[in-house]
């Protein structure tokens, strides 16, 4: 059986950035496992341009970021085989694998982290009545057929979901020649960047109606129509408020769920909040030596950031390595979102373990406008930061100090919420 | 000229070309979608009924009782998954006692084995923790099972094909009419000629029998809509539970799928079109009845819903006999619940008239087993590698939900009747069938279908006729 | 006076602007956090641009399509004619970041440039 003292499951922008990252802090012996026949994970798809304003200052397209990491993948060495997918991970840190050329394999490794990324939310999923035509994708499909293959979807497009795949693809079908004519929303806001209703939306005229949403398919072979309709504040449509589109494509873009599969099946627990592994300050799941980073930890809005938290897991991972398993000394300080702060990741910090900084990452339930962040140590609130606008869509960070945490021993618990004044 | 002609290529036009494959015949099966399996077969709750619900005497009853009793061997002859899982009708009130009763007794009266009324709650609880609280008896069938009703149609498909029936498809027949020595049919396809017409034309059964009998029947299609929830819900129960049945049909049940998943359905809303099979928002509203029997249904776990129309003859019965008032023309009609289950016997049943009537030889060829396509996971982590060592294509992953390979693909398209869409794929490998609903494997499936039967991509179809899923290239309208 | 209220798009947070125009002239700009957003406000009421992203084909890569861009913004009313330019582009096989693939796009001045490596 092949022995590698780290191995990483999935060569998108996490994985490439944990191996780096372990690399960096000395570890050899690095394998990642891609499915796909190149690295750089979705990223070769995204072919529009905002990736990298914070980790290379420059803004670059989707392949030019992923670039940066696969060049410093191929200057390091750092061994990767493609088309290859991961079966199973046994609690053990046996994983086993299969492509064409070595059939099923295994492999013992000594840290695993998991970097597989996510999905799509489906249409199955909302429970949309009507026939089951051809013509329904998910933006992320439609994104892949027309990016990476160079075929159209469909000429007359309505597309269910602001979420930036959603809008993205509003702006690249237009661009292809599709006429795209409407972008709806079922929450009162929208799940995307403002950046991208600009240049997506208002650019092209495209119509953006908020608390909307499908309640109809029509088509029995090819979709040929969908009916929109308002909203109340459960999110039930209103009656009266029905609208037909005729379209023959419909695209959702409706949520990413992290594919934690392999996940669980090994034993790793989830955060039913994020669908990810619950993590410590390491960014360690509850099995020990296994670490998870980037998507399949908790859905992101900026590469950038699951770069930085992919580093942290592949230094991580290669420091457990090294150094083995850390004792548990000190305390387990419990991390928790509340008052419209949905969850942090991470769940729980070891001062202990710490790096002399931990980002601490978080989203709220709402849109908070002209509120607080607050940080509490126990009952005692160290952090009232005014932040203008707050949004689901835009992840949230706030830093903790080891110096600060290790000064209070009596410190058991840190919540972070939203607070009006 | 044709000795038989079967309309319909559905798990009742399947079954009985399989059966009639055993005897030296030249018949052929005309069909007007573009694979076996298109109707009222691939839209059902899957289920292999034991038999006490339907009437006491009935051809229903009889076939039910029968095909129950075949299931077993011929899912073992036909290499298609079968389990025997055992159903449960649910009594939630002492006054409705009477009717669990009445079932039981029907039941033994059809000849159905091992039932037994169940009112010990503990005992119940353990059989089935998410049955509701307010369960006061159960009627226990453990003859009863679930099957894969694509694996069912298209293995009896595949089998009597190899055996020496023709399949035609995208053949849609217009019209009937009596000639000297047998019938004429006129299809979308040009005209055929036989001797014999086999009627398994679902629910459009109606109207091919009423262009050829003074004596009319009608068939009303009856909608059904269904949930299907992923895997994880999959041990929500260990058995079909049934609803005790009303007027209108056995009510929303709940069972697991012989591939692990949960079902949620059907409702039964009569409507006037044959095709109508979306899904409405009432229907699927409607749904929610399942929790008066089960408690905990993990409703987030939907991955899909989608809609079947049973074929119902206004007075509840197969019709299967050569019709009177025209010799030569054999009914298969109103082959509503239970026709899955019946349709084995229903096969035996109109190849015997067939043998009887065309005094038919038996085909010493005959072979009636037939080998499905492999499952990896049948195969042990040794095997797994032996097979990937000699075909790579079982080595490379297509669909990641269901983990599906390439080999099953090329097998699938590969091998009689194989599969030319993506729901043909879908319905015989399972690829597209998972919790991502085809989102990650459909570019992969298509760039396959287009390389290995050399179709254009952009004329690549979900389902046949224009569902095509791309339109055309990158800029072509600018 | 007009007044027009944009919002920001030269990075992903956003922040929204407020423009005071007399007549063509830009009288005052408030709003931004960075530089980036004072030239971005400026820009977009005198001359809006934007970078526009594509993909053209490939022959004899390991894949059928290659991502492109154009090397810097270019004038919004520009943009249906720069992707118009790009219909019909085939390119051989190898294809580096950053490599041309159409000069000078709708005679803009500004290079199409190839963002992936094929």
């Amino acid at each position: 059986m092949k022995k590698y003292d780290i191995v990483i499951i999935g060569g998108g922008p996490a994985g490439l950035a944990a191996a780096i990252a372990a690399r960096d802090n000395g570890s050899e012996s690095i394998l990642i496992l891609e499915r796909d026949k190149e690295l750089g994970g979705i990223l070769n798809q995204c072919i529009h341009n905002g990736f990298g304003l914070h980790t290379f200052k420059e803004e670059l397209t989707g392949p030019e970021y992923a670039a940066r990491f696969t060049e410093q993948v191929e200057k390091y060495k750092i061994e990767y085989v493609l088309n290859t997918m991961v079966i199973e991970i046994s609690p053990e840190k046996v994983v086993t694998a299969m492509n064409r050329e070595e059939g099923l394999f295994d492999i013992q490794a000594k840290a695993i982290i998991l970097a597989m990324g996510c999905r799509e939310r489906s249409r199955g999923a909302l429970n949309i009545p009507g026939y089951r035509p051809a013509g329904i994708f998910s933006a992320g499909t439609a994104q892949r057929l027309v990016n990476m293959e160079g075929f159209m979807p469909g000429r007359e497009v309505v597309i269910l979901g602001s979420g930036d795949i959603g809008l993205i693809m509003a702006r690249r079908l237009t661009l292809e020649g599709a006429k795209v004519k409407v972008v709806a929303e079922i929450m009162p806001y929208s799940g995307g960047l403002k950046r991208n209703i600009v240049q997506c939306l208002d650019d092209y005229g495209i119509p953006l109606k908020l608390s909307h949403t499908v309640i109809e398919i029509r088509g029995k072979e090819r979709l040929e129509g969908i009916t929109l309709a308002a909203v109340d504040d459960r999110g039930k449509p209103i009656a009266g408020t029905e609208e037909e589109y005729s379209c023959d494509t419909l695209l959702l873009s409706v949520g990413l769920i992290p594919e934690n599969e392999l996940s669980g099946a090994m034993g790793v627990v989830m955060n039913p909040v994020t669908s990810g592994p619950i993590v410590n300050e390491s960014l360690e799941t509850n099995v020990e030596g296994v670490f998870a980073c980037g998507n399949v930890l908790h859905v992101h809005d900026l590469v950038d950031f699951v770069s930085e938290e992919a580093a942290a897991a592949g230094k991580n991972a290669s420091n457990y390595v090294k150094i083995g398993a850390q004792k548990p000394n000190g305390r387990e300080i419990i991390l928790e979102g509340t008052d419209g702060v949905r969850y942090t990741v991470p769940s729980t910090i070891n001062p202990e373990r710490m790096e002399a900084t931990q980002i601490v990452r978080f989203r709220v339930g709402n849109v908070y406008k002209n509120c607080y962040i607050g940080v509490y140590f126990n009952d005692e609130r160290v952090l009232h930061r005014k932040r203008m606008v707050m949004a689901p869509g835009e992840m949230e960070e706030i830093k903790l100090e080891k110096e600060k945490l290790l000064l209070h021993p009596d410190i058991d618990r840190i919540t972070i919420r939203v607070e009006e004044a | 000229m044709y000795d038989v002609i079967i309309i319909g290529a559905g798990v009742s036009g399947s079954a009985v070309a399989r059966e009639l494959s055993r005897y030296k015949v030249n018949a052929c099966v005309l069909e007007k979608e573009e694979d076996v399996c298109c109707g009222t077969s691939k839209a059902n709750s899957a289920i292999i009924h034991a038999g006490y619900d339907a009437a006491e005497g009935s051809l229903m009853a009889k076939l039910n009782v029968e095909g129950n009793q075949i299931m077993p061997e011929l899912s073992k002859e036909l290499d298609i998954p079968f389990e025997q899982c055992g159903s449960l009708v649910v009594c939630l009130d002492e006054a409705s006692l009477p009717n669990l009763q009445a079932l039981y007794d029907r039941g033994v009266k059809n000849g159905v084995e091992d039932l037994e009324i169940i009112t010990d709650k503990a005992r119940i609880r353990e059989m089935e923790p998410n049955l509701t609280d307010e369960v006061v008896a159960v009627l226990s069938a453990p003859t009863a099972g679930i099957v894969c009703p694509f694996h069912l149609n298209i293995a009896l498909a595949e089998n009597a094909y190899t055996n020496g029936i023709d399949f035609k498809f995208d053949t849609e027949v217009e019209s009937i009419e009596p000639i000297e020595g047998g019938w004429k049919l006129e299809t979308s396809q040009g005209v055929y000629e036989t001797r014999y017409v086999v009627n398994a034309a679902g629910v459009y059964a109606d109207r091919f029998h009423n262009m050829v009998s003074e004596s009319k029947i009608h068939i009303t299609p009856r909608r059904g809509d269904y949930f299907l929830l992923d895997k994880n819900a999959g041990k929500h129960v260990n058995r079909t539970i049934f609803a005790l049945p009303s007027k209108y049909g056995k009510g929303v049940l709940v069972t697991p799928t012989v591939h692990g998943n949960l079902i949620i359905g059907p409702t039964a809303v009569d409507i006037e079109d044959k095709e109508g099979t979306a899904t409405v928002r009432e229907g699927l509203d409607e749904l929610s009845k399942a929790s008066l029997n089960v408690k905990n249904l993990p409703m987030r776990q939907v991955i899909t819903s989608f809609a079947g129309l049973r074929a119902h003859e206004d007075h509840h019965e197969f019709i299967i006999r050569e019709l009177e008032d025209a010799p030569g023309f054999v009914d298969c009609a109103g082959i509503e619940s239970p026709g899955l289950t019946s349709s084995p016997a229903i096969g035996k049943m109109v190849a015997e008239i067939l043998r009887e009537k065309l005094d038919l030889d038996v085909n010493p060829d005959f072979n009636g087993t037939r080998k499905g396509n492999i499952d990896l996971d049948t195969l042990s982590k040794e095997e797994k590698a032996a097979l990937i060592e000699k075909e790579p294509a079982y080595g490379n992953i297509i669909c990641r939900c269901e983990m599906v390979t390439e080999g099953e693909l090329l097998d699938a398209i590969h091998r009689p009747l194989g599969a030319r869409t993506l729901d043909g794929i879908k319905r015989r490998t399972r690829a597209g069938a998972g919790r991502c609903q085809a989102g990650f494997c459909t570019p992969k499936t298509m760039e396959i279908l287009h390389r290995e039967l050399g179709i254009p991509m952009t004329e690549i179809t979900k389902s046949g006729g224009d569902s095509q899923l791309l339109v055309g290239y990158n800029k072509d309208r600018i | 006076m007009e007044r027009r209220e944009l919002i920001c798009i030269s990075c992903p947070m956003g922040c929204p602007l407020t423009v005071e125009l007399e007549g063509q002239e830009i009288v005052n700009i408030t709003g931004y956090t960075c530089k980036r957003g004072e030239v971005y406000g400026r820009k977009e009421v005198t001359n809006p641009t934007r970078i526009v992203t594509s993909t053209v084909k490939v022959e004899g890569g390991k894949s059928d399509m290659v991502s492109v861009k154009t090397r810097e913004d270019i004038p919004k009313d520009k943009i249906s004619e720069c992707v118009k330019a790009l219909k019909g582009i085939t390119v051989k096989a190898p294809v580096r970041i950053g490599d041309v693939i159409l000069s000078n796009v709708a005679g803009t001045g500004v290079d199409i440039v190839a963002t992936k490596e094929v």
